[in-house]
């Protein structure tokens, strides 16, 4: 009982990158609390989910395995995961910050009334003290009580469109919900020969017909064609970066140095990208071996995207971009000068 | 709808010293995917003239100026929610407020909402509203492909492609950035409605009949424990200009380190 619990996102059975990197740390937190790591799937044909998961280190899936239950909905998986938490008592809950996860996380907290985090970029576990002042009404002495608590979930994540970091806390409500990006943990197997054991949902006793309400009339699933998280080069634009010609350099010098373009997101609401490749905390999570950011300042949300790249090299006309400080690399100049002798002197001495 | 900061221009003066953010710098506008989605509605209204259309927000009392927006562009009549004891409220405390006031409101079809607020980035007041209220959600919404008397059909913009659903009312519909963007000013509305504060109803917590423990922080089951300015470690990095030759050096390190094949 009050293990940690992953819901495990699949399409067609196969499970997504997202859930085996909550599963990988999932892990890491569960030995810490000393419990049990345990996922969640609703989907159809889920036949093969145990060699997909077990070796995550999961000791428990929960499966509801129905042709009714695919593509996922809303209504019919958030009751299903509902019951399964009253029945469960799990004192942790990780989604991914998917479509989906995004539209079932808050259902669920809403329907248990459980706290939830969206978009954390780190999750630690650690102690809390609750110190509250108290004044009695006849004498007007103040007391002070500590309530210590042990073993929370620390949802961190950056806050306020700046440079903050918040710590979030669920001090009174369980499971302890978070939703995190993919590409934010990293995938890493546990053991290869890991195994764990399949429990069957009963979940007809969790759904009625009235949840069905939302029907699927169409589907048009396609694989991104922009892989930023496989690209061993990213070169990545800002609002610096000035118009959506510019940052046609930014395709040139990625295609010489077979990498990828990436965005800020100030680039990408300016209209210069497409919201595919844009990189941060509500983008992608990348970790290149070298990213080369044009006319990018380097709010927090940028940066908790990108901070662990090998080699950073910087391109900006302010010396005092926040992002310079985190960068190998300082080039002071026009992104519009640079990229186009970066290509010329790559060629040069490629050969 | 609501207001929020312009946290998308973000100048030098937004940050105070200790790393907070200097609110008051910062100019309130409408957040944008709920543009998105009052765009939707008086679509809806464009094709059905019967439509009433309510805004309704929940913040300070100079929220109201949203409201004043949602009626110069054709709503009906605005709502807003504030009070003290609102303040302080998490997405799942404001959720339930939000929630409270629809019911109050009587008879409804269709909830739009954006997406997402830009100041918090959550998306997640919308579903939970949906949960409070008992109805069915459609996230994402893109675009409206069909309309009945009991049903509606809308096109959903997902990670990875896009979806088309068919749902009964009454239902929440969250809608996204990609969604057409919402029409200017209507001079007639405009002319109308400036000076005539009688179609915006101020309502506070009893009036919507909330449950005291359920808002405000007493409601919130999230806390921040603490906030931490980000102190950024500086690296030694190599300052180099844009000159030919700082270039060459530029690129012949990363070749000579292998960060470049």
């Amino acid at each position: 009982m009050n293990n940690l619990f992953v819901f495990c996102e699949t399409e067609n059975g196969v499970v997504a990158d997202v859930s085996l990197e909550l599963l990988s740390k999932g892990k890491k937190l569960a030995q810490t609390l000393g419990c049990k790591l345990e996922a969640v799937a609703v989907d159809y044909n889920l036949y093969n989910i145990g060699r997909q998961i077990y070796k995550y280190g999961v000791d428990v899936i929960h499966v509801a395995d129905d042709r009714k239950l695919a593509p996922y909905q809303t209504l019919p998986t958030q009751k299903i995961i509902c019951d399964l938490v009253k029945q469960e008592q799990p004192q942790i809950m990780l989604f991914g910050a998917t479509s989906i996860g995004r539209d079932l996380a808050p259902r669920v907290a809403s329907a248990l009334r459980c706290g939830l985090t969206a978009d954390c970029t780190s999750l630690e576990i650690g102690d809390h003290e609750e110190k509250k002042t108290t004044k009695d009404p006849q004498t007007g002495e103040l007391t002070q009580t500590v309530t210590p608590y042990k073993d929370l979930l620390y949802q961190i994540r950056p806050a306020f469109g700046g440079n903050i970091i918040a710590t979030i806390l669920n001090l009174h409500t369980r499971p302890q919900m978070a939703t995190v990006r993919e590409g934010v943990m990293k995938k890493e197997v546990f053991d290869e020969n890991y195994k764990g054991e399949i429990k069957k949902i009963d979940w007809q006793k969790s759904v009625t017909d009235l949840d069905f309400a939302v029907e699927i009339i169409s589907r048009h699933i396609e694989k991104s064609k922009i892989n930023l998280k496989a690209a061993p080069v990213i070169v990545a634009g800002g609002y610096g970066v000035g118009s959506k010609e510019n940052f046609q350099l930014l395709h040139e010098l990625a295609d010489v140095l077979g990498g990828q373009v990436g965005a800020s997101r100030a680039a990408v609401d300016a209209g210069f990208c497409e919201h595919e490749r844009q990189i941060g905390q509500t983008g992608v999570t990348v970790r290149p071996k070298l990213y080369i950011a044009c006319g990018i300042s380097g709010q927090v949300q940028h940066r908790a995207g990108m901070q662990e790249s090998s080699i950073i090299v910087s391109i900006n006309t302010d010396e005092n971009a926040p992002i310079n400080a985190i960068a190998d690399y300082v080039v002071t100049g026009d992104v519009a000068t640079v990229l186009p002798k970066m290509i010329k002197y790559y060629k040069a001495n490629s050969k | 709808m609501k207001q929020v900061p312009d946290t998308h221009n973000v100048g030098k003066d937004a940050m105070k010293e200790d790393g907070t953010m200097n609110r008051a710098a910062l100019p309130a506008i409408i957040n944008p995917e709920d543009l998105n989605a009052l765009e939707q509605a008086l679509r809806i209204k464009d094709n059905y003239p019967n439509t009433q259309i309510t805004v309704l927000t929940m913040g300070l009392p100079k929220a109201a100026e949203v409201l004043k927006e949602g009626l110069y562009r054709g709503a009906d009549k605005g709502i807003l929610l504030t009070d003290r004891k609102l303040g302080g409220s998490d997405t799942l405390a404001t959720s339930y407020a939000i929630a409270q006031a629809i019911k109050n409101v009587g008879d409804y079809d269709m909830v739009l909402c954006g997406r997402q607020a830009i100041d918090g980035d959550t998306a997640q007041v919308g579903p939970q509203a949906a949960e409070k209220l008992s109805i069915p959600q459609i996230t994402y919404a893109e675009e409206i492909e069909n309309l009945t008397e009991s049903s509606i059909t809308v096109r959903r913009r997902l990670e990875s492609g896009i979806e088309t659903v068919k749902c009964p009312f009454p239902v929440l519909i969250t809608v996204h950035g990609s969604a057409a963007a919402c029409r200017t000013r209507n001079a007639k509305f405009y002319m109308k409605n400036k000076n005539d504060e009688s179609k915006i109803i101020t309502w506070g917590a009893d009036d919507i009949k909330v449950e005291d423990d359920k808002v405000g922080k007493a409601g919130s089951p999230t806390t921040v424990k603490k906030i931490d300015s980000v102190v950024l470690q500086a690296k030694e990095s190599k300052k180099l200009t844009d000159s030919d030759g700082d270039i060459d050096v530029l690129i012949k390190d990363l070749l000579s380190n292998h960060i470049l094949g």
